[in-house]
């Protein structure tokens, strides 16, 4: 599969008043053609910081590139001037916000909210962009979208403004959509509709996209393929069956289990113990070792390796290491690997 | 909008009612005769001049002539200074020259602190945003007739750029007092507009923008201006106070023959006839103007504009 | 991955038991709100300087009549309108004595025979400009803080009332709130100096009749905005009292803008007082508040900028002070502008 996106060993930290906050330290992953890839982790992970990192929207003046590229068309972004990068914005990439209440200019009709990125990177006429918005309205789903071109943000739900800020960053046929927790303010049956809208939209327009979220719910819903990440680093990777159904780092099995399920038996839901790392003196080894019941001498010492577990799957434990010991993972993810062949606890087929 | 607008206005003739009541009263138990001379009268004499004024009538019957002359725009007679000659046209007369500094102050300051404050915010932390936040905290700090003493002995007196004082050399006189009575709106609108900026440049849907591929000068213009500007409307009503506040001063310093010149006149000459009307008209004036505002408010903000519809 | 791990140590792979203390240990050490808003304050440069500067131009107000030689009062009619002289800075060029006759520079101590030394200079009457700016200064002050604090007291007490209790209770007082605040300032204070006898007092009851308004606004705004939080409701719930909720979970959040709102009401009291002084409504001779020195000054600005000078300069210091450290304040304290 063609590679559209590689992120080789990034490193960026944040310059504050306090010190440097290392919020990226050391990401490497690449992004396929028509694939979705979904980054999960808790707040402070890193996940926004990395994405907006692709498109260069962290502010100029604290956030820095440390190590690293971000590969994209043959060329580095990390190291284009902002000119260049303004040209690539909106046009092969852009991306679509968490909270569609604020995303949206209130003083601006959305229908010149909608064009300007297609006159800016297209050289046709403000009657073909309006038209062409006029389409893109029809395409996420709004009704009578001629009249309600000349309308504010403010007269539209937030589903709706939802739509709008898609059809925004669809506006140019991207060959890269990042989608920021797009659903997370959104009520849970709009929430839906907003997931079967950007899926049926994907098969389209064929964009590959990056979908942040915390919701592992929502990344069953659409993820190709799911990368964890903590700590400012990605921790494991893998199809979204490889995560779901055989897991390896404790803390994708801490992230399943804290996951509500329909079918488990005892309703108590478990939580992580602890608070994320302080990034701005990161722990010397395995970053959740502090939080892990599973934590070896060796956590403590040095940041472990990614461990091979398939071609498509990686992790970042030392659980994976030859010496070490055999543990028994949390028996909800037990349950889980009961139904994935090749897991060491598989049963045959659940069906 | 329109029930908001009724329900303004009401409380705008309240407040009005308020107030010349207020005043009515006032001029009614401060101390002596309205009638300047009045102790050479005699009876007879003082009961002519009291019949003309109408003092000789009952309290209430004088208080709703009083109130039913102001809605015809009538404020009294000016009885010590001007002898018989109707306040409002003392006002009128002198209205002139304390418009065109006012209007010009009021011009000037907003124009020049919305510069200010955009280049502060664009160019947060460079000298040019320092320089501008210390013209902004000496322009609210120092008072206007502080600045205005300033302005006549250095450009005046030193410089002998524009005429110390008087209103002889049209629009050469009214530039130091415009300056003096522009640094107030000038200093609230520069500290107000980079305030706002800062907030939308920091804005979900500046950063969309950003995402949309749009360029710094594009996002400063097309999609933060517009939105800092809007809330400025809300600061222009305690703008035009102290345009008028100032005005008493300024004008004073520079003897400028306005309306505010005239009341401090009256006040040192204890005209309260003047006085009462010329405190009936500010208050007209401030709350016709911030009601103007309000609404003005209304009409320009998208999400206000309609607010009774869709939300 | 292309690092060798072969060399790890023989006992890398044995399990820690969790600590679960150290799990949920927290990073940072906890600050309480006020040490943190001390701490953010203190950052702010401006607002320090304008501290300590305020803070030298109180003690100067009560030091400079006592450490000057002069009565503020006293009238030398001979040593009228003498410029500024300072023993050691005249040598510099500056302060030294010498003033304008007849077109002609002289040092005009000399000229009148004049022994001492006055450092700001002396007025018309020949009173020491020096005990008079800032006897002035404490007068101004004495009215400034006096009005803010009284404003403080009943915008705070109405402003609690009207926001705690709500409903119809609310609304009358609003209605009122909402009238009072129709009626311009300037009039009010006109009006209320007309009918009393001028002087302090006058002054200080026209700058509260409603000034208070602004507190009440502000304080009914944050209680509406706490009480219903559910801090608050678990409060209530708990069986605490109305005066326990309101002592110990609403004023320490209710306090922030109270602070910062004397802090801006000051300054504003300051410059009406001046004001009125400028316009002939204020202090009557011979009590002196800063207005009434400039308004003095200005008169002779002409021949004596100096009386206008030092009184203006102090004013304008004082001002600048203040509303620097009320927006360093406002920063420290308002968690909205925190990240």
């Amino acid at each position: 599969m063609e590679k559209i996106l590689q992120v080789k060993d990034l490193e960026l930290s944040f310059n504050t008043f306090g010190g440097e906050v290392k919020a990226i330290r050391g990401v490497n992953f690449d992004l396929y053609k028509g694939e979705t890839l979904a980054i999960v982790g808790e707040s402070g992970s890193g996940k926004s910081v990395t994405t907006k990192s692709i498109m260069r929207l962290l502010p100029e003046e604290s956030a820095e590139f440390k190590n690293g590229e971000i590969l994209f068309g043959g060329r580095d972004l990390t190291k284009l001037s902002d000119r260049e990068m303004q040209k690539i914005r909106g046009k092969d990439i852009s991306m679509i916000f968490q909270d569609p209440m604020t995303s949206l200019n209130p003083t601006m009709p959305i229908g010149r909210q909608i064009t300007e990125p297609i006159l800016k990177h297209q050289k046709i006429s403000k009657d073909e962009a309006k038209k062409l918005a006029v389409d893109l309205l029809r395409l996420v789903g709004m009704p009578k979208p001629e009249l309600r071109m000349k309308q504010y943000p403010h007269q539209f739900s937030g589903g709706q403004r939802q739509r709008i800020v898609i059809a925004i960053a669809l506006a140019c046929n991207p060959q890269v959509l990042i989608a920021d927790e797009p659903t997370t303010a959104l009520d849970v049956t709009i929430q839906a509709q907003i997931l079967e809208l950007m899926k049926d939209l994907q098969k389209k327009i064929d964009t590959s996209i990056i979908f942040i979220t915390h919701d592992l719910g929502v990344v069953a819903n659409v993820a190709d393929r799911v990368a964890v990440m903590y700590g400012g680093k990605i921790v494991e990777i893998g199809t979204v069956d490889e995560i779901f159904y055989n897991p390896q780092h404790p803390y994708t099995w801490g992230l399943l289990s804290s996951m509500p399920s329909m079918d488990a038996e005892d309703a108590k839901l478990y939580a992580i113990p602890g608070t994320p790392p302080d990034l701005l003196d990161p722990p010397k080894g395995d970053a959740f070792a502090l939080r892990s019941e599973y934590a070896m001498k060796i956590d403590m010492e040095q940041p472990p390796p990614f461990f091979k577990v398939s071609d498509t799957h990686m992790a970042a434990t030392w659980l994976l290491h030859p010496e070490a010991p055999t543990v028994e993972p949390p028996e909800m993810v037990i349950e889980r690997m009961k139904k994935f062949p090749g897991s060491r606890y598989y049963e045959g087929s659940a069906n | 909008m329109a029930r908001y607008i009724g329900k303004r206005l009401i409380y705008m003739f309240i407040t009005l009612a308020l107030i010349a009541t207020f005043t009515f009263f006032l001029m009614k138990i401060l101390p002596g005769s309205p009638i300047a001379s009045a102790d050479k009268l005699s009876p007879e004499q003082r009961a002519v001049v009291e019949a003309r004024y109408g003092l000789d009538q009952p309290l209430p019957v004088q208080y709703f002539d009083y109130m039913f002359g102001l809605l015809q725009g009538d404020l009294g007679i000016s009885i010590n200074q001007f002898k018989g000659a109707d306040v409002t046209d003392v006002i009128l007369s002198r209205m002139g020259p304390s418009a065109q500094i006012g209007f010009q102050g009021m011009l000037l300051g907003t124009v020049l602190g919305i510069l200010f404050g955009m280049v502060a915010a664009l160019r947060q932390n460079t000298w040019m945003d320092y320089g501008s936040t210390i013209v902004a905290i000496i322009g609210i700090s120092i008072p206007s007739f502080v600045f205005a003493s300033m302005l006549q002995y250095w450009l005046g007196l030193k410089l002998d750029l524009f005429p110390v004082a008087l209103w002889k050399d049209g629009f050469m006189s009214s530039v130091l007092p415009s300056i003096a009575l522009a640094m107030f709106p000038l200093a609230t609108a520069a500290r107000f507009i980079r305030t706002e900026m800062i907030e939308v440049l920091g804005s979900d849907y500046i950063t969309l923008a950003k995402a949309k591929g749009a360029s710094g000068s594009e996002i400063a213009f097309k999609h933060a201006f517009r939105n800092a500007l809007i809330p400025l409307i809300t600061v222009l009503g305690p703008m035009a106070v102290s345009i008028l506040t100032g005005s008493l001063v300024v004008e004073q310093i520079f003897a400028i023959p306005g309306i505010g010149e005239q009341f401090v006149k009256s006040i040192m000459v204890s005209d309260f006839s003047i006085i009462m009307g010329t405190t009936i008209f500010f208050s007209v004036f401030l709350i016709v103007i911030i009601l103007v505002v309000d609404i003005l408010y209304g009409v320009i903000d998208p999400r206000i504009r309609l607010s009774g519809g869709k939300s | 991955m292309t690092q060798n791990y072969d060399k790890l140590p023989q006992d890398a792979f044995t399990r820690i038991p969790r600590d679960t203390q150290e799990a949920e240990k927290i990073s940072k050490p906890s600050v309480s709100f006020w040490q943190d808003a001390w701490r953010s304050l203190k950052k702010n440069k401006g607002a320090i300087l304008s501290l300590i500067l305020f803070g030298l131009i109180v003690l100067m107000s009560f030091l400079g009549p006592v450490i000057s030689p002069y009565e503020p009062n006293d009238q030398t009619i001979t040593h009228a309108n003498l410029p500024p002289k300072i023993p050691v800075i005249e040598n510099l060029g500056i302060m030294d004595g010498v003033g304008t006759l007849g077109g002609r520079q002289v040092d005009l101590y000399e000229m009148k025979n004049v022994e001492q030394n006055y450092w700001f200079g002396t007025d018309g009457l020949g009173r020491d400009m020096f005990s008079r700016v800032w006897k002035g200064t404490q007068v101004s002050l004495f009215i400034a803080f006096v009005a803010a604090a009284i404003d403080m007291l009943i915008g705070v007490i109405y402003g609690g009332i009207s926001g705690y209790f709500g409903g119809r209770v609310d609304d009358v007082m609003q209605r009122i709130v909402e009238i009072l605040t129709g009626i311009p300032n300037l009039v009010v204070v006109i009006l209320f100096i007309l009918i009393m006898d001028p002087g302090i007092l006058a002054i200080i009851i026209a700058l509260t009749i409603t000034g208070w308004t602004g507190m009440s606004r502000v304080v009914r705004g944050q209680v509406l905005k706490y009480k219903s939080q559910e801090f608050v409701l678990a409060a209530r719930t708990l069986g605490a009292s109305d005066s326990r909720i309101i002592w110990k979970h609403l004023m320490p959040n209710v306090l922030g803008v109270i602070i910062i709102n004397t802090m801006f009401t000051i300054p504003g009291a300051i410059f009406f007082e001046a004001f009125l002084s400028f316009i002939g409504l204020g202090l009557q001779a011979p009590d002196a508040s800063l207005g009434t020195l400039i308004n003095d000054g200005y008169k002779l600005i002409q021949y004596q900028p100096h009386i206008l000078l030092f009184p203006a300069v102090v004013l304008s210091l004082i001002m600048i002070a203040f509303n620097l450290i009320g927006d360093g304040l406002r920063d420290a304290l308002d968690p909205k502008m925190k990240d």
